[in-house]
């Protein structure tokens, strides 16, 4: 032990984790300028943190292309890990600019909640940027923390203490699967970085047969999926997403969502790239129940937030489809997925967050309709945003899912592309059915509650853009997706 | 093939954005209902008027005359490619013509108005997409373009069971172009893999050299795309729905130009892609073409509804033009693509003639109907004009097409044209029916006296000319398809 913390500090490279260190300082001034602010008056934070994101992501952005290792070759963050911070920075940022009035409507302005973002998306960082088990676990762990403090944030709500709670305990749970399954990895090959884990199953082609390594993988496998939401470890989602805040829904359905894809990214494809064929053969498995149980469950939800936590669920199953593909298409088509997923989705999100009134009891099917003659331009925004979970061109979900399905297709994996693209057909109906109350119905509310503020309006333009640009020019995007690949 | 196309004035790209310009413009001003009418008229004026200018350039030979070729996402080799030949300049100045008819008939639709001009324009949009794409990728992205006005036009504008027709609508069509999608990636990746260069460009495919067995799947899954909008049989129940709930302007785009997308998709990529797959399917296009013919003839005639009645008279002309493609020979694809024309004119003008009806007597059953030369004696003459021209009355539109198919079709299989002839007989039953219902018999009490108005007559004169000039001279127009017809013929290979 003595020796594994002597070659850490010989192998100090702070630009490795510099993008997480300036947001973990932010968070801990913001938490000191919270405490000594004016109750309820937490607009300057929301600004700060913004301003502390934006900051990030430039010092993310510098490192493109420029991978920096360190403290005994347990980070490394390199490409692939500034793609994916950056998809948690843009998923902060959005969350943050639509939770100030958000926060004030249900009466619960309190300034921790902006830290505790930042926090999160520093665990995520974490967990896109380790090689090594024990960085990913603390990511997980950092994350997973804010995260539970946040799906309870509205401490005297029912649901929300629902959701806290119940995300808290299976939370633990399946991090102690994940604990489990390192300790276990540990045992058979005697190290913890995933390189060595690499070498170990090289050096050992019957390690498919060792039954402590597939129980440690196995273990470990079901600690990420929990976190991504993948049938059958989905089980959470749905009461948590309904019961928590909704800024925070939107950011779990997107950045933590994606830093757990990171994770398992790096964990599957480098660690156990030799237990390919059977690794393969599971993520097929598990991505088709993931999209079909998604999928056909949200056909019957009546409320919003819980039929966009079953859409995500479906989501997950779509990016898994470029994990079973296991090759270079497959990969950047995974990075380019959550990216746009995190516009679309967020920005759905961002529109359920003007629209609710106080308790969010209005957020239902019915209580949509007509909302396209009484506030058009939130009406074409959502409507963007569903054609585009739909995956219809010229947004950006179709670019997406054609990466998605081409990678399966070109892996060989037809029957799966097919399923793939049924699932979808069935998803149109949902989505279908918020535009249906939308526009086809005659409005019995008018909608006066409904009050644009800056923030949001800014993260819902901003999501729109970005459905728009990914949909219609996305070569840029698309190469650097490309370079961010193993 | 192709033409030179460096330092050329980019027409095609002008009449295709065209419209999106006009509908961003409509929705800009949306506080103000008449304006975006203005708007709208404008701009497929505009357009129409470039649809003619564009056939200038023809030269009547096979190929394009027009083209243009950009790159756009280098990552999939996906490329900006438009063409125009003979055939797509046929199609995109019914598309044009169309769109002007629909929004004069639209005039004064003051529910939503800006949305709605808007959405009519981007119809426009996809449509022409549709005819001009070459680049498989830019073809399924106009392809589903069409699909998202229409379901907001049908979903917001429509009658009684409006909701039920749109998701309809929707989840059918795209039930089907998701086959496509899935078909044309594969073949995208099955090209790269033999030639090292990833294209979706449709001459480049065209080369792909594929197992029978798999151009038989990816001609079926072509297929399930293009036979849904077609609709042949099997695939058609959307269509009565989405025909009978639309309002008119829709009715008229479906009607006369939706349904086309799917006949033009047949013989510009499927049968090309999958010339072998395509000669084996021709006996059961043939046979569903007929009973396609004859059972939608059949449903028609016990319609008690109007408009009902020609959603169904669409489904039985569209076995027509099906039944031509499967004779496969020069004579028959002539009629069917000119049959394609002539009942775009006269189907859309039928359910102008229609909707005039039911705005003056607020219903569009036969039982309440009647009377109605009586009343308004020149509405009557042209929906009975329309009626004729249906019916195939020689001299009038759709009985040149429709001679030239049965033609056609009796040199590659006698048996197809003989029950084809038996066809025609029944479409004159219900448009007969349907004819005596409403225009004679015991007079029902419009509760508009109203004959003809002015932008009545502007629209109903010009759809009456073509009809007639369609029936008697149709030369131009196959002067206009011979040679891209007779190309795509030799192409495909003669069974």
């Amino acid at each position: 032990m003595e020796n594994l913390v002597q070659e850490a500090i010989q192998n100090v490279n702070m630009q490795a984790i510099m993008p997480s260190l300036v947001l973990c300082v932010f968070g801990m001034v913001l938490l000191m300028v919270s405490v000594f602010s004016k109750r309820g008056n937490t607009t300057h934070v929301a600004w700060l943190s913004i301003a502390a994101l934006v900051i990030t992501g430039f010092v993310t952005l510098s490192g493109w292309n420029n991978p920096q290792g360190g403290f005994a070759d347990s980070v490394l963050f390199d490409n692939f890990a500034t793609f994916f911070s950056m998809i948690c920075i843009i998923a902060a940022g959005l969350t943050i600019l639509m939770s100030d009035d958000y926060l004030k409507r249900e009466g619960s302005p309190v300034g921790e909640y902006y830290p505790l973002i930042l926090f999160t998306t520093a665990g995520a960082m974490w967990m896109a940027s380790g090689t090594d088990l024990m960085t990913i676990f603390l990511g997980l762990e950092v994350l997973s923390i804010s995260l539970y403090v946040l799906a309870g944030f509205f401490r005297d709500q029912t649901r929300s203490n629902e959701a806290g709670l119940k995300y808290f305990f299976l939370g633990a749970f399946s991090t102690g699967f994940l604990l489990y399954g390192v300790a276990l990895l540990y045992g058979v090959t005697g190290t913890t970085k995933i390189q060595g884990i690499a070498a170990y199953v090289q050096a050992n082609p019957d390690s498919a047969m060792n039954t402590m390594f597939i129980a440690g993988g196995l273990l470990l496998l079901v600690g990420f999926l929990f976190k991504i939401a993948a049938a059958p470890f989905h089980m959470w989602t749905p009461d948590v997403y309904q019961g928590a805040p909704t800024p925070i829904t939107a950011f779990m359905s997107a950045g933590p969502k994606a830093a757990a894809f990171a994770a398992l990214m790096r964990v599957t494809i480098v660690g156990l790239d030799g237990l390919q064929s059977e690794l393969t053969s599971l993520f097929w498995v598990l991505a088709v129940l993931t999209m079909t149980v998604g999928n056909f469950i949200a056909l019957s939800q009546k409320d919003l937030k819980r039929m966009l936590a079953y859409s995500s669920i479906s989501h997950a199953g779509y990016a898994m489809v470029g994990l079973v593909a296991w090759n270079a298409v497959g990969l950047s088509a995974i990075l380019f997925y959550m990216l746009v997923y995190t516009f679309m989705n967020m920005g759905a999100f961002a529109v359920l967050v003007l629209i609710g009134k106080k308790g969010e009891d209005n957020l239902t099917l019915d209580g949509v309709a007509g909302l396209g003659y009484k506030k058009p331009i939130l009406g074409i925004a959502l409507t963007i945003f569903l054609f585009s979970l739909m995956g219809l061109p010229p947004t950006a979900g179709f670019t997406a899912k054609f990466y998605i399905f081409a990678g399966a297709i070109k892996a060989g994996y037809i029957w799966l592309a097919v399923l793939g693209v049924l699932n979808s057909a069935v998803s149109l109906y949902y989505y279908l059915r918020i535009m249906v109350q939308m526009y086809f119905k005659d409005p019995e509310e008018d909608f006066a509650w409904v009050k644009i503020n800056v923030p949001t309006a800014i993260s819902i333009a901003i999501s729109v853009v970005g459905v728009l640009y990914l949909g219609i020019v996305p070569g840029a995007v698309m190469n650097l997706a490309k370079l961010a690949g193993f | 093939m192709t033409a030179d196309s460096s330092l050329q004035f980019p027409l095609l790209s002008l009449l295709l954005w065209l419209p999106i310009l006009g509908a961003l413009l409509c929705l800009l001003w949306y506080k103000a209902p008449a304006a975006s009418r203005w708007i709208a008229l404008g701009t497929s004026t505009a357009v129409f008027v470039l649809s003619l200018v564009a056939g200038l350039y023809s030269t009547g030979s096979a190929g394009w005359f027009l083209y243009e070729d950009a790159s756009w996402i280098e990552h999939f080799g996906i490329r900006y490619t438009l063409g125009m030949d003979g055939i797509s300049l046929l199609l995109i100045i019914l598309t044009a013509f169309l769109q002007l008819v629909a929004v004069v008939i639209s005039w004064d639709q003051d529910k939503f108005s800006a949305l709605f001009f808007a959405l009519i324009l981007v119809l426009g949009t996809g449509i022409m997409g549709v005819f001009l794409a070459l680049d498989l990728i830019l073809f399924y992205l106009f392809w589903e373009l069409m699909l998202i006005p229409m379901f907001f036009l049908i979903g917001v504008w429509g009658y009684k069971r409006k909701v039920y027709a749109a998701v309809k609508f929707f989840l059918f069509t795209l039930a089907g172009s998701l086959c496509l999608l899935l078909a044309v990636i594969s073949l995208h990746l099955l090209h790269g893999e033999q030639t090292g260069v990833y294209t979706f460009a449709l001459e480049a495919l065209q080369q792909t050299r594929l197992s029978f067995s798999q151009e038989m799947l990816f001609y079926l899954c072509f297929m399930a795309a293009f036979a849904v909008k077609v609709p042949i049989f099997p695939f058609h129940s959307w269509l009565p729905d989405a025909h009978t709930e639309a309002p008119v302007a829709a009715s008229v785009d479906l009607a006369g130009l939706l349904l086309k997308t799917g006949v033009y998709g047949m013989i510009r990529f499927a049968f090309p892609l999958f010339p072998h797959a395509a000669e084996k399917s021709l006996p059961v296009l043939a046979v569903l073409a007929l009973i396609g013919l004859f059972y939608a003839a059949w449903i028609a005639y016990l319609q008690t509804d109007i408009k009902r009645i020609v959603a169904y008279s669409s489904i039985s002309h569209l076995g027509f033009v099906l039944l031509g493609l499967a004779a496969w020979n020069q004579t028959a694809w002539e009629g069917s693509l000119l049959l394609m024309i002539n009942h775009g004119v006269t189907t859309g003008a039928l359910f102008i003639a229609i909707a005039l009806i039911h705005k003056r007597t607020g219903t569009r059953e036969i039982a309440k109907l009647g009377g109605i030369w009586k009343s308004q004696p020149n509405l009557a003459a042209f929906f009975l004009l329309f009626s004729l021209a249906s019916l195939g009355l020689p001299g009038l539109a759709n009985f040149s097409g429709e001679i030239l198919i049965l033609i056609g079709t009796f040199s590659s299989n006698a048996v197809w044209a003989i029950f084809a002839v038996g066809g025609v007989l029944f479409s004159a039953a219900y448009i007969l029916r349907m004819v005596q219902g409403t225009i004679w018999g015991p007079c029902c009490e419009p509760f508009d006296k109203q004959d003809l108005g002015g932008r009545e007559w502007l629209v109903l004169i010009p759809l009456a000319v073509l009809v007639v000039i369609l029936g008697c001279y149709p030369q131009p127009l196959l002067d206009s398809l011979r040679e891209p017809v007779s190309f795509m013929l030799r192409q495909g290979g003669q069974p």
